[in-house]
């Protein structure tokens, strides 16, 4: 009776209006781990300033593909912030949990922030690595995720497929024999890109790791600028990584508002800063100026241009049967 | 004479045995060639676990096991250990007893499941989790279903928010699977060689069901028992393949000891990564301590055992 008295009691202060704990659960890809563990603070001092709540954001981290999957398969993410649209399209079209129109909801496309794919080769780049013809050489040993799994992969894929391409005045067959040459020389696929960090860093396999640029920043900044290079090639892709309220999850968790207004603040001057910081490219253009040492000149490609949009790029590219299965032995 | 002595070197089994031929340098070349293998293969790697998590500092390491994330992992572990060891602990000695002690139809096939666990990887005894309790998976189904059978059961599943999978009941299902047959396998074998004419001497002595297995089974087979539980437990706390495919990964929530060692291994801090590895590493040298003392005692046991039958 005592415990039932004291339950009514709480239920009472907290629809009076008391402050508030949510919990929210971010459901991530893989190298965003620094971003997101200083955005979420960030954004929870906002909130308790703006509302008085206290909010805690858990965070989970993998490869893309994987966690949209673990999504669909009932991982209840209130937001999820993945590397490309495709995997929270999977998550809308297999689990019904979030609208065909997700990406409407957002400015720019709902990508807050851009990256692209650059190559990381080790001090002094030893194989004159200087643009993707030197990657698909004999005997250059390249690191790279899984395009099944890891989001990172796929863009880094699109990019040497849109450079070859280019290159071989838009010759597909070309294309897919320049991506079969560059695959015969990557003697691991992790799952995630954090995976393939750790190998090319950490554990010394490959002589170049094509990377997030965001990645390879990081790299530098962890490991010693002493130890790595950036090399930045002629071409690469825009990489556009998404975010989006998981609508179902978080109207049953009662988190709808407070879902919506993280993501709303990674549009802030803030949020675009704290991006900008960790390496990735910020919406903003005022910040753009202030951090372009970062950021190298390139030209970008993007996915919709010369690939159709994600639907397409992944059935045509990394579905099962699709060009990836078809190049790659392992 | 107790059949399981002849496992165990006793001290008076060793009188016997200075009968081999092999030349002194032969006997110190292999004695070397294993401690040579042991030492590169074994304690190179446990100092070097140690020699990293310290590489820091102590304070760090402290700092690093006090971390809610860590401690939540922590906590996790054990509670996914301490559910499963008793579960597996009450299955195996059913088990094995029912095998060991009577026979029956379909023994063959009762353990060919038990020994399932061992042929299974991991990833997939998660998978299979995945497919039936997730929300793509059987209940899943049924709990979204615009008609579910019994409405109610539905209804109450989705009022409080029964989840199995990404959730700490998905991690002790897994655990529970993976760790199955280690105390049903130790005792099989054992139960098996002891026989049943204690048993059968008790029963006809007038002791009931109950305390047949009180008084005549369960002391004979107590050695056995605690060897399975050890062996049970490091393989619990230790799971990291089928446990990743269903905990979702959520920082102070659903990441156990191993899969939190992975999230800092990828957070780029290796120290801490090797500083909560140093805690697995301790409970195995823990494990083997226990091991050993067991088998001590058991090996004490069967000699006083032969002495009194001398």
């Amino acid at each position: 009776m005592k415990t039932f008295l004291n339950i009514l009691l709480a239920t009472s202060l907290a629809l009076s209006g008391g402050a508030k704990e949510i919990k929210l659960l971010n459901v991530s890809y893989d190298p965003t781990r620094e971003l997101y563990s200083e955005y979420n603070a960030a954004f929870a001092k906002y909130w308790q300033a703006k509302t008085s709540d206290t909010v805690t954001v858990s965070q989970s981290h993998g490869g893309s593909g994987k966690q949209a999957q673990a999504v669909v398969n009932g991982l209840e993410a209130d937001v999820v912030t993945l590397a490309l649209a495709y995997d929270i399209d999977a998550i809308s079209q297999q689990a019904r949990l979030l609208p065909a129109d997700w990406q409407q909801r957002l400015p720019n496309n709902s990508t807050p922030y851009t990256s692209t794919i650059v190559f990381l080769v080790r001090k002094g780049n030893p194989k004159q690595i200087k643009d993707w013809d030197d990657v698909v050489k004999k005997g250059v040993s390249v690191v790279v995720a899984n395009p099944k799994t890891s989001g990172g992969a796929r863009w880094a894929y699109l990019a040497a497929w849109a450079y070859a391409l280019e290159t071989n005045n838009h010759d597909e067959a070309k294309a897919k024999e320049f991506i079969t040459k560059l695959y015969k020389n990557v003697p691991v696929l992790d799952s995630g890109a954090r995976g393939s960090t750790v190998t090319f860093a950490q554990r010394d396999i490959g002589d170049v790791l094509l990377a997030w640029e965001n990645e390879a920043h990081l790299a530098l900044k962890e490991f010693g600028a002493d130890k790595f290079e950036i090399v930045t090639p002629s071409l690469s892709i825009l990489a556009e990584p998404p975010v989006s309220v998981v609508d179902k999850n978080a109207k049953r968790h009662g988190t709808t508002e407070v879902a919506k207004a993280y993501l709303n603040y990674l549009y802030s001057d803030e949020g675009q800063e704290i991006a900008a910081k960790n390496f990735y490219r910020p919406r903003n253009e005022t910040l753009t100026g202030k951090y372009a040492g970062n950021f190298s000149q390139l030209k970008l490609v993007t996915v919709d241009q010369e690939f159709g949009g994600w639907a397409k790029a992944q059935k045509t590219h990394f579905a099962d049967g699709g060009i990836f299965d078809q190049i790659f032995q392992p | 004479m107790n059949p399981v002595a002849t496992t165990f070197h006793t001290p008076h089994q060793a009188a016997h045995r200075h009968s081999t031929t092999e030349s002194p340098f032969v006997r110190r070349l292999l004695i070397g060639v294993a401690l040579v293998f042991l030492s590169v293969f074994l304690l190179v790697p446990l100092v070097c676990v140690f020699a990293q998590a310290f590489a820091k500092g102590i304070g760090f390491y402290f700092h690093t096991l006090g971390d809610p994330n860590a401690l939540s992992a922590i906590k996790l572990t054990l509670l996914a250990a301490g559910i499963s060891v008793p579960l597996n602990c009450v299955f195996g000695v059913c088990a094995a007893w029912a095998i060991a002690k009577f026979d029956f139809r379909g023994k063959n096939i009762l353990l060919t499941l038990i020994d399932l666990p061992f042929s299974v990887s991991p990833v997939i005894s998660g998978l299979i989790y995945v497919l039936v309790f997730g929300a793509q998976g059987w209940l899943g189904l049924y709990l979204n279903a615009d008609n579910p059978k019994f409405p109610w059961l539905a209804n109450w599943l989705n009022e409080h928010n029964f989840k199995i999978i990404f959730a700490v009941p998905g991690i002790v299902l897994a655990t529970i699977f993976v760790t199955f047959p280690f105390v049903a396998r130790e005792l099989i074998p054992l139960m098996q060689a002891q026989g049943r004419s204690e048993e059968e001497a008790a029963r006809v002595l007038g002791a009931s069901g109950w305390q047949t297995f009180w008084r005549v089974t369960l002391p004979n087979i107590k050695w056995g028992l605690l060897y399975g539980v050890i062996l049970c437990n490091a393989r619990a706390m230790g799971e990291f393949g089928a446990v990743s495919v269903v905990s979702g990964k959520i920082r102070g929530q659903t990441n156990t000891i191993p899969l939190h060692i992975e999230a800092l291994y990828d957070d780029y801090n290796f120290a801490g990564a090797f500083a909560v590895a140093s805690l697995l590493a301790m409970l195995a040298l823990v494990t083997l301590g226990l091991k050993t003392w067991v088998e001590y005692q058991h090996a004490r046991q069967n000699t006083a055992e032969e002495k009194i039958s001398l």
